[in-house]
């Protein structure tokens, strides 16, 4: 199956142009050709992965591309135990949001073009698991980015969807710059752009340090942009107005994991770099930090979400800073799922009750008790509760920040840990608890029905026991599959595990105090705080700095440049063409009074004299007779005389 | 015995005569009259020169009688002019006859 | 004697011209569709010559040289090689597509077919010449049809931009005649044989090099446009006749950018070295500043002019650099940008077309009414703003990667064009948004979904630009040999 792995990203591309061009209005057919698609996909994926667990390769396939003389640029599909995870995470996400969205969009007038959509989203994906070329890698990067656009603009009639979509393509657009130009160091300090003639290339030490800092700083910026890290996290949150399963599927589990993926495609460079290592370290542990802290706060429970996805990030670019290329990973795995079904969840709250807005929630548990129920174990399971799949991977994290000795970063991550299980608590409670706040529509909610559930059950499955094959007193399990140069055993740290557990039920109960036995006011201790309160709810006035800085300036100089444009350049090409045209009339004049002047002055000096000269000419014959005789006179006089 | 001067002297009265004739005259047939003046004093002067300078030949003579004849000849044609001129204008005065003027 | 394909190719619209011309007055159909016919003659032609055409070597093809002026040591002398032949196949078929596009044409349909179709002849004529003075010929023929295009079938100010493309243009080639001159006086015995003079161009002089150069940059630069003389460009654009556009952004541009890679780069080597660092940093002003300006406009037309002023930096960013990468990345650009804004004009003509009037604050959310339209909108704005899958991005990545790793430019000059990426996202997102997407404006309530004639004129461009973003060898393939060889003659 690997040596032909890119059928599995070629047929969703295939169900993409079949829907574009033969389907685009019929929605039974087209939602089918998308699932089967995806689920073959998934099959195949699963096939892979038992060929990796046989021979963990690295395998790979090499493309012609660009073929230029003295340039060529391949294509390449890299295929490691890292790669066959992704893509069964990829597969099994997607199909579940396929699926789902069967249910979610039902009746959506643009149905098709929906799952079209998600196709073509679950190519580019898959394409940029498989990818084996950086350059590959920044292909399928900015194809995902495309369709993330183009899913976030879906119902692209409110304007703020339309924004939303323009904003996160630009801002991770910003991001790639970084990649762009990291990937032109790269040449031009290696001459290639394949994964492995890089890897070995680093691992020669045929690349000095501080290039490969570099490197590694700037493809880390294009994670940055598509990973939501601080300080281009602003688009994710906004991000959410897309239709629910997208934001689950691009925006929670696969896209915004990319970031993640391609940081641990660099992890030889973050071994080699410790500059490059700490950058990612700290920017990951400042974004985890900031975005739970927004999150407590957030009453859109989608936003919410987000802000956790970024916290989660955030967690993920930590543990590979520290050089957890398999905590890291492993917390991608199981981030996805549990991320997916909390999206997933949170959709189906939204499909019945039609609003974003937690406040006017409440008690929906006896309304809709398997997405109450699913919700619940994810949210457990991103609490890192025992022995939930988010207790291994969060644990597996702090156990490699503590054993790199970044205490400071492991006071952090533990904190965040704390605020993480406060928030998801927070929202669990205001929603599927208490009295339901706004009675007409807790009276029209209702359970959804069975293809959004189903998925629903399939990733709770999924939240809980997915984390199982990283435990770490498991001698075969992930670490000894996905790892970096050669597998390490860990033992594992009992009171760190201890000390976690503690902080995240503490983090439960005081949501539980707060939000479901009121024992404390919400009301109040947001009153107590207020600048601080203030502060996380404007979300730390991101979005206002950068708009009253960057955008503003854009917009200023682009007016500057083009009045430059039609004031400058342009005034002085006419200027040119009016000076041609001001010479050429002050020739004229010179023209008409100097030159045609002396040539009609002839003619007028040649009529005035022949005016009296013609006065001579009588018609007297007897005059002309006496003027020959007068002349013949005169000239016997001149002879004689 | 008249010398050739005696002619010269005559010739040269009959031709001022004609001349004068010529330029004053306002009657067309008068100055075809003073043309016919100037012609034979020429003829005098031919015939003159031809006598008292080169005896033998008769060059002077034959040139007078070509004079006449073309001298004939010009007064019919003139002759004609007038009779024209009459017809046309009822005058056959010459300062009226200026349409050749500027 | 073989069959001489460039003559046919060069030739056969002129003679469309001529049938065009003497057809009955009032032949309204008449004339569109003879002039389709002979310009599908070219286009035909060219896929014999792509065919035909052995990307192995960089010799010169199908040559034809025949004495013309033996006097002045003139030849006809045409022959196509990797980077004409793209070009001749470019012009072809944009040709072919604006004449359908054309179809609309209401008034004096007789002359508009004549003089586009004189149009092709000399455009084609320009791609296939070989000596300098038919080149200048085929050049100087070109103004003319399109001073009448734009002044006669043109918006509001259309004598003032007839006029400014017409001067402009005509200013830039007489700089380029004295060129001409100087290096036919130069060099002994006389020639104006391009391929002599190249072969010869070791003999030239540093100074001479450094000033005939500069003149020819000067004629090529305004056709380009480079930045500063560009400002032509969106004059003549918004009040050309939208196929007219099409040919302007698609093919005339092109062919400042095809005279530097034929002439006066392989021709003056020392000065193209002397003079990269200048040419880059006008390249990268270009980037960004047609970036910048194309954000600030507010008519649709006048976006992708600034648009064309921002591509066309990317060309001489890559021709500054001096590499083999990225000299492929210009031509890449050349015939990527062809495709992607030619389309784009097609497009925004569309809409012209039914909506009268191209103000993008007019619009807003019609994405809902005509969904088909939208999406090959999006398509083109994606390629235009180099998604990878397109061929921009490829012509792109090129450029960026044969700049960086250029021994003669500076690396900071590459970086700060590379923000033009992010420049180049943004206007073109905002257009679609402002226009597509958002609430629906019901002022467009009866607007019409784009027709099959008008989706038959891009489709062509889609599958272009799609085919050489995803397998860029269709198009390397003719290039590779012909690109190494001028690179080889310029840095020895």
């Amino acid at each position: 199956m690997i040596e032909h792995s890119y059928i599995i990203a070629l047929l969703p591309l295939v169900s993409y142009v079949l829907i574009v061009f033969f389907f685009s209005k019929r929605d039974k057919v087209a939602s089918g050709i998308a699932i089967t698609a995806v689920l073959i996909s998934f099959v195949l994926s699963v096939f892979a992965l038992f060929e990796t667990l046989a021979d963990k390769g690295p395998h790979i396939i090499r493309f012609e591309w660009i073929v230029i003389p003295g340039f060529s640029l391949p294509l390449s599909i890299y295929f490691d135990p890292l790669t066959s995870v992704m893509l069964l995470v990829v597969t099994i996400v997607s199909s579940c949001v396929h699926i789902y969205s069967l249910g979610y969009m039902h009746g959506d007038p643009r149905f098709p073009r929906f799952f079209s959509f998600l196709s073509l989203f679950t190519f580019s994906m898959l394409g940029l698991v498989l990818s084996g070329s950086f350059v590959g890698t920044y292909i399928f990067w900015e194809l995902v980015g495309l369709t993330s656009y183009l899913l976030i603009g879906f119902w692209f009639e409110k304007s703020s969807a339309s924004n939303a979509g323009k904003k996160a393509f630009i801002t991770t657009k910003t991001g790639d710059l970084g990649f762009l130009l990291g990937l032109l160091v790269m040449y031009f300090f290696a001459h290639t752009l394949d994964y492995q003639t890089f890897y070995s290339l680093v691992e020669n030490n045929q690349i000095s340090a501080g290039v490969l800092t570099a490197i590694g700083i700037l493809l880390f910026m294009g994670a940055v942009g598509k990973s939501a890290q601080f300080p281009l996290h602003v688009w994710l949150p906004d991000a959410m107005e897309g239709p629910t399963p997208v934001s689950a599927l691009i925006h929670a589990a696969t896209m915004v994991a990319a970031g993640v993926y391609l940081t641990a495609r660099i992890m030889s460079i973050i071994v080699v770099s410790h500059t490059a290592a700490m950058t990612i370290a700290y920017i990951g542990a400042f974004t985890a930090f900031m975005a739970a802290s927004i999150a407590l706060v957030q009453n859109d429970i989608k936003r919410v979400l987000a802000y956790s996805t970024i916290s989660q990030l955030g967690y993920m670019m930590l543990a590979l800073g520290v050089g957890g290329y398999v905590s890291g990973t492993f917390h991608l795995m199981t981030h996805a799922f549990f991320k997916a079904l909390l999206f997933l969840g949170a959709g189906s709250v939204i499909h019945a009750v039609h609003t974003n807005d937690i406040n006017e929630m409440g008690g929906l548990q006896k309304k809709m008790p398997i997405t109450a129920i699913t919700f619940y174990i994810a949210s457990l399971s991103i609490s890192g509760i025992f022995p939930l799949s988010g207790f291994w991977s969060k644990d597996e994290i702090f156990g490699a920040v503590m054993r790199e000795g970044h205490y400071f970063l492991l006071i952090v991550a533990v904190l965040v840990a704390g605020m993480t299980s406060f928030y998801m608590f927070r929202l669990c409670f205001l929603t599927f608890t208490g009295k339901p706040r706004d009675q007409h529509k807790y009276d029209h909610s209702h359970e959804s029905p069975k293809n959004m559930t189903y998925p629903l059950m399939v990733l709770a499955f999924l939240s809980i026991f997915a984390g199982w094959v990283g435990i770490p007193w498991l001698h075969k399990g992930y670490s000894s599959f996905v790892f970096f140069e050669h597998p390490h055993h860990e033992s594992p740290v009992i009171w760190l595990m201890i000390i976690s557990t503690i902080v995240a039920l503490s983090g439960i109960y005081l949501a539980y105090l707060m939000y479901y036995k009121r024992s404390i006011d919400p009301v109040k201790v947001g009153e107590r705080f207020k600048p601080i309160y203030t502060f996380l709810l404007n979300k730390w006035y991101f979005d206002e700095l950068y708009m009253g800085t960057v955008i503003k300036f854009v917009y200023w100089f682009m007016e500057v440049l083009y009045r430059f444009d039609v004031g400058i350049i342009d005034w002085f090409v006419n200027f040119v063409g009016r000076f041609g045209l001001f010479n050429s009339r002050l020739w004229q004049t010179f023209d008409v009074y100097i030159i045609d002047g002396a040539v009609n002055g002839a003619g007028y000096l040649t009529r005035w004299i022949s005016g009296g000269l013609r006065k001579i000419q009588t018609g007297q014959v007897q005059n002309y007779a006496f003027v020959i005789f007068l002349g013949v006179v005169l000239l016997i006089l001149f002879r004689v005389m | 015995m008249p010398t050739v001067d005696h002619y010269l002297v005559l010739s040269g009265l009959l031709f001022c005569i004609g001349a004068f004739g010529l330029l004053t005259r306002r009657n067309a047939i008068g100055v075809l009259m003073s043309i016919e003046l100037m012609f034979n004093s020429a003829n005098i002067n031919f015939i003159s020169f031809s006598k008292f300078l080169t005896p033998q030949a008769l060059t002077g003579q034959a040139f007078a009688v070509f004079v006449i004849t073309i001298a004939a000849a010009e007064a019919a044609v003139g002759l004609a002019i007038v009779v024209l001129m009459y017809r046309n204008f009822d005058v056959v005065d010459v300062d009226y006859i200026d349409f050749m003027r500027w | 004697m073989h069959f001489p394909i460039l003559t046919y190719m060069v030739f056969t619209p002129l003679v469309g011209m001529l049938a065009v011309m003497v057809l009955r007055k009032g032949a309204d159909n008449a004339a569109r569709y003879t002039s389709l016919f002979f310009s599908l003659i070219p286009l035909l032609l060219s896929f014999i010559l792509l065919a035909e055409f052995d990307g192995s070597t960089a010799k010169m093809q199908f040559v034809e040289y025949i004495s013309w002026i033996p006097s002045l040591g003139i030849h006809y002398y045409l022959g196509a090689d990797g980077i004409s032949v793209p070009m001749l196949f470019l012009t072809a078929l944009l040709s072919f597509v604006s004449i359908i596009a054309s179809f609309g044409i209401k008034i004096r349909v007789k002359e508009y077919f004549a003089f586009f179709l004189l149009l092709e002849f000399s455009m084609m004529g320009v791609f296939a010449a070989l000596d300098l003075f038919l080149f200048y010929v085929f050049w100087e023929i070109m103004l003319v049809p399109m001073y009448f295009l734009i002044g006669i079938w043109g918006g509001p100010r259309k004598e003032y931009a007839a006029i400014k493309f017409f001067l402009y243009t005509l200013l830039g080639s007489v700089l380029m005649l004295v060129g001409i001159i100087a290096v036919y006086f130069y060099t002994e015995p006389h020639t104006l044989d391009i391929m002599e003079l190249i072969h010869r161009s070791s003999s030239y002089g540093h100074t001479f090099q450094l000033i005939i150069f500069a003149a020819f940059f000067f004629g090529f630069a305004v056709k380009v446009p480079v930045w500063p003389f560009h400002t032509w460009l969106p004059d003549a654009h918004v009040e050309a006749p939208t196929a007219v556009s099409v040919i302007l952004a698609g093919v005339l541009l092109k062919m400042g950018i095809y005279g530097m890679l034929r002439v006066s780069y392989p021709m003056f080597p020392k000065a193209a070295i002397y003079y990269a660092i200048p040419i880059a940093l006008l390249g990268m002003i270009a980037i960004i500043y047609g970036a910048f300006v194309s954000m600030a406009q507010k008519d649709l037309k006048k976006l992708v002019a600034y648009s064309s002023v921002s591509h066309m930096g990317y060309c001489m960013l890559g021709l500054a650099a001096l590499t083999t990468a990225s000299f492929s990345g210009v031509m890449f650009q050349m015939f990527s940008h062809g495709v992607l804004t030619g389309a784009m004009f097609l497009l925004v003509g569309v809409i012209y077309d039914r909506a009268h009037t191209r103000e993008i604050a007019a619009f807003g959310g019609i994405g809902a009414k005509v969904p088909i339209y939208a999406g090959v909108f999006t398509l083109f704005g994606m390629g235009s703003l180099g998604l990878p899958g397109m061929s921009g991005f490829v012509s792109e990545f090129l450029t960026f990667v044969g700049s960086y790793n250029s021994p003669y430019i500076q690396r900071w000059i590459v970086i700060v064009s590379i923000l033009g990426v992010v420049l180049t996202a943004g206007y073109i997102l905002r257009m679609i948004q402002k226009v597509f997407l958002g609430p629906f404006n019901t002022r467009w309530e009866n607007l019409t979904e784009i027709n099959g004639r008008e989706i038959f004129t891009v489709v062509p461009l889609g599958i272009l630009t799609i085919l050489i973003g995803v397998y860029p060898k269709v198009l390397s393939y003719f290039i590779s040999a012909s690109i190494n060889n001028v690179i080889k003659i310029i840095t020895g």
